[in-house]
């Protein structure tokens, strides 16, 4: 019986093999796609930030099922989802745990970026291509974080959307422009809710197929840094790679359930952890007749949000607001310039010098600090340290052509370790 | 390279178990997913037995309540009328009501729990406009045959005081009698009936 | 060396964390949704003292009834007074301009004031009500100063004039301090659990799905490890 089904099955995929590349396909990408063999830990964070994007396109395709994206009925749609629509409750605490998981695991899997140098030559066109993911990203969390139209939605939305207004001439018109009314409303909830659930779900989903495509033109990078591909077998297999099934499909699997355990501890015993990724303000809904006492984005966007606020003079003519925007702009974008900046003879940090790895640490603390500082009201004294970090943080960027080329390294070896 | 042998009893063993894990924590997470289609509360409020109060209605008098958006007509049916149903049985295309849907207590000719007031789903079951109320006997429009009931003007079909179906017309069964019972004996709750189920 | 990093580490601590506004000390509700008797109390005191201006547009009468352990007959003859369908949600019948109109501002909905103000918030502010006759209402708030509500439970906890820091009875209730503290924390409980009803039931089901993710976990583990024995 087994072998009568598993003999029409094996005559499906053939039928289909003669119509469409499925197992080229398959091999070129799976199952005969070798990848280095001494991936760590660093580098479960591609397949997990897969994972989450499929939790969120699931859970985001039976919200909108319930919402109603109307300024006057967007907040009670989200109530209904909690209370009435069976099992709502469960979908909607999916859905903003993953948020916020999408983020800590994007952020670790770019620090595994930065760490072993996946950036460097031929793998340039791949970072750019996730920075490109990353910035969507941002973009999908900010439009997304309109649609309950709490008070937190309500203002953080009117602020971002006002720091626009501080581009010289442009600015008044380009904040009117993106809300479509002259304060945030109902129109701007509607477009928003247009460009979370379609517009942008498209171009991240793109954007993650040519970034796969670009990583697999030219294989994986490993923690040492070193290029597989330079030593072949007879069968002409690098000889330090194993092919991606079943080693790593067997290997991501358990990291894949270490996710959902973690992210059930989230949704089952505390989905709002404390404030942070369901903030308590946005259980009141928007009124745009009463700013709340304290605004601050959530917590994936406190880094930013830090360097925005650590500008408080005035230089050259130029209002310290507009310095803000600039520097928290160029705070996003600088990472794309990490290719060219980063002259370093080697890739990975496990053969770089003491500057570099002082440099990369004090840039690490820095952007800690800064997420931590831009989740509270800001006084003198954390203004003053909000502002040491920014610098460092842009000099982690602006030094490195130099330090990176002063960097006392060590020898690489031939084969991975 | 290793000397051991692969140990493929215990690899299969091992995935096998692991697939059909995979597949029940898989199979119990779609639930969540599934059941949110099933009515919410709000719609089952919305849907909720209405009540209706029928110490108003005159003899030979029809009333409507709306209940999950659709009309319900009730009918305090006179004598006249009553006896009328037993004659009309001949032109009837489903006089015991098989193939119609009904309460197990509508499984007769007045298709109601008193007899006196019908409780009925005021749809046509052809395709579903709302017919018009003719109770009188031997209607001029209806022609001196008719012993009062029901005419659907879209297509034609004609339905007795009980809703039973004429044969030879478009609709094909008897008009639905709803769930309900009575509160008191002035109240009926249409929506919810005494039987098991409704 | 570490000492030094250490001992900045917390001054710098101390002066980031000094908090830029003030704020007085909330008192610790210590509710405990689990314990049902204490939801139904609360939900009495609700119904009979909050709804009449406040609505819980968001919490339904039967979701309640089966929450809370109560029959439908029960909830329809006792808890509810501004609507007639068990399946009705908690409104009020108070129009908003009017609402406005006598106390300056719309009493707001309370589905899920104890999401966005905690428990602790609530049960601090239903204790913290003292006489105060420059207030239109006689009342002042310790936690909300000038509030607009007044001390709609005056009758169970009395009137209280405030000294400082310590409260005395200008006038007693029907309940002593004990027992209006934990009628209070009662109804505190009930507004945790209207906030979020999935409350109840979560940590059971979290429960078990941790539990099965764990032995999918060893289960995905092994697996790993025997097919990483090829790899060398």
């Amino acid at each position: 019986m087994k072998s009568v089904i598993v003999k029409n099955l094996l005559g499906l995929r053939n039928w289909i093999d003669a119509r469409f590349p499925l197992m080229q396909l398959w091999n070129e990408h799976v199952g005969q796609y070798y990848a280095p063999k001494n991936f760590n830990f660093w580098y479960y964070f591609g397949v997990l930030a897969l994972v989450v994007l499929v939790i969120q396109i699931l859970t985001g395709i039976w919200l909108v099922m319930s919402y109603k994206p109307d300024a006057n009925f967007a907040f009670a749609s989200v109530e209904y989802m909690m209370r009435d629509v069976e099992w709502g409750w469960l979908i909607r605490y999916m859905h903003s745990t993953g948020a916020s998981f999408f983020f800590i695991v994007i952020y670790l899997h770019m620090f595994r970026g930065i760490m072993y140098g996946s950036y460097q030559k031929p793998r340039e066109l791949l970072w750019i291509l996730g920075m490109c993911l990353y910035l969507a990203l941002m973009a999908e969390a900010f439009f997304g974080y309109l649609l309950p139209w709490g008070q937190m939605s309500y203002w953080g939305a009117q602020v971002i959307i006002s720091l626009f207004g501080a581009i010289p001439f442009v600015g008044e018109t380009l904040s009117l422009w993106i809300r479509g009314d002259y304060v945030v409303s109902d129109i701007t909830l509607n477009r928003f809710f247009a460009f979370h659930v379609i517009a942008l779900p498209f171009a991240i989903a793109g954007l993650v197929v040519l970034h796969i495509l670009a990583l697999h033109h030219v294989g994986s990078n490993n923690p040492d840094g070193i290029d597989i591909k330079a030593n072949k077998n007879a069968q002409g297999n690098p000889v330090d790679g194993i092919p991606f099934h079943p080693y790593y499909t067997t290997k991501d699997a358990p990291a894949v359930v270490a996710l959902l355990i973690l992210m059930a501890v989230v949704i089952f015993f505390a989905p709002e952890m404390g404030g942070y990724f369901l903030e308590h303000n946005n259980f009141v809904p928007a009124d745009p007749l009463k700013t709340p006492e304290h605004i601050a984005p959530v917590w994936y966007f406190t880094p930013f949000y830090s360097i925005l606020r650590a500008n408080t003079i005035n230089f050259f003519m130029v209002p310290a607001k507009l310095w803000g925007v600039i520097f928290m702009g160029l705070g996003t974008m600088v990472f794309f310039l990490l290719p060219w900046l980063d002259k370093g003879k080697v890739r990975s940090i496990r053969y770089r010098g003491w500057i570099y790895k002082t440099a990369l640490g004090l840039f690490v603390v820095s952007f800690l600090i800064l997420g931590y500082l831009g989740l509270l009201p800001p006084t003198p004294a954390r203004t003053a340290l909000a502002q040491v970090c920014t610098v460092i943080y842009f000099l982690f960027f602006l030094l490195m052509p130099f330090y990176t080329k002063w960097d006392k390294t060590k020898p690489v070896p031939e084969r991975v370790t | 390279m290793s000397s051991d042998s692969i140990d493929m009893e215990r690899r299969q063993f091992l995935t096998g178990t692991a697939t059909v894990l995979g597949g029940v924590g898989a199979s119990v997470a779609a639930i969540p997913f599934v059941s949110t289609f099933q009515p919410s509360a709000r719609a089952k409020a919305i849907g909720a037995p209405v009540e209706a109060n029928i110490d108003q209605i005159e003899p030979g008098q029809r009333v409507t309540y709306k209940w999950r958006g659709k009309p319900v007509w009730i009918v305090r049916r006179t004598e006249e009328q009553l006896k009328a149903l037993e004659d009309s049985t001949a032109v009837l295309a489903d006089p015991e009501s098989a193939k119609s849907i009904q309460p197990v207590f509508a499984e007769n000719s007045w298709r109601s729990l008193n007899r006196e007031y019908l409780v009925l789903v005021g749809i046509c079951t052809h395709l579903g406009c709302s017919p018009s109320f003719r109770p009188l006997l031997s209607d001029e429009i209806m022609g001196s045959d008719w012993q009062g009931g029901f005419y659907c003007p879209c297509h034609g079909s004609k339905f007795d005081l009980s809703g039973r179906v004429y044969a030879g017309v478009p609709a094909p069964t008897n008009m639905d009698v709803p769930p309900y019972k009575f509160l008191t004996d002035t109240r009926i709750l249409i929506g919810e009936s005494e039987e098991a189920g409704s | 060396m570490v000492k030094i990093i250490s001992y900045l580490g917390l001054i710098v601590w101390a002066q980031l964390s000094m908090s830029a506004e003030g704020g007085t000390k909330l008192m610790q509700a210590n509710v405990d949704i689990a314990n049902t008797v204490s939801l139904q109390n609360g939900a009495k005191l609700f119904i009979n003292y909050c709804v009449s201006c406040h609505s819980a547009e968001y919490m339904r009468y039967n979701r309640m009834a089966k929450d809370l352990g109560l029959s439908d007959d029960m909830v329809k003859k006792n808890l509810m007074f501004a609507s007639d369908k068990i399946g009705d949600t908690m409104t009020i019948a108070m129009r908003p301009d009017d609402a406005e109109q006598w106390f300056g501002v719309r009493p707001p909905d309370l589905s899920v004031i104890a999401r966005s103000k905690g428990v602790d918030y609530l049960y601090s502010f239903l204790n913290g009500f003292y006489v105060d006759s420059s207030r239109p209402t006689g009342v002042n708030n310790h936690y909300y100063p000038n509030t607009a509500m007044p001390h709609v439970l005056w009758e169970l906890q009395g009137f209280r004039d405030n000294h400082g820091d310590a409260y005395q009875t200008s006038s007693d209730g029907e309940m002593t301090p004990v027992q209006y503290q934990q009628a209070t924390r009662d109804l505190v409980a009930f507004l945790d659990y209207v906030g979020e009803p999935a409350k109840l039931v979560r940590y059971k089901i979290g429960f078990w799905v941790i539990a099965f993710l764990l032995v999918l976990f060893l289960v995905a583990c092994m697996v790993k490890k025997e097919y990483w024995k090829d790899v060398h």
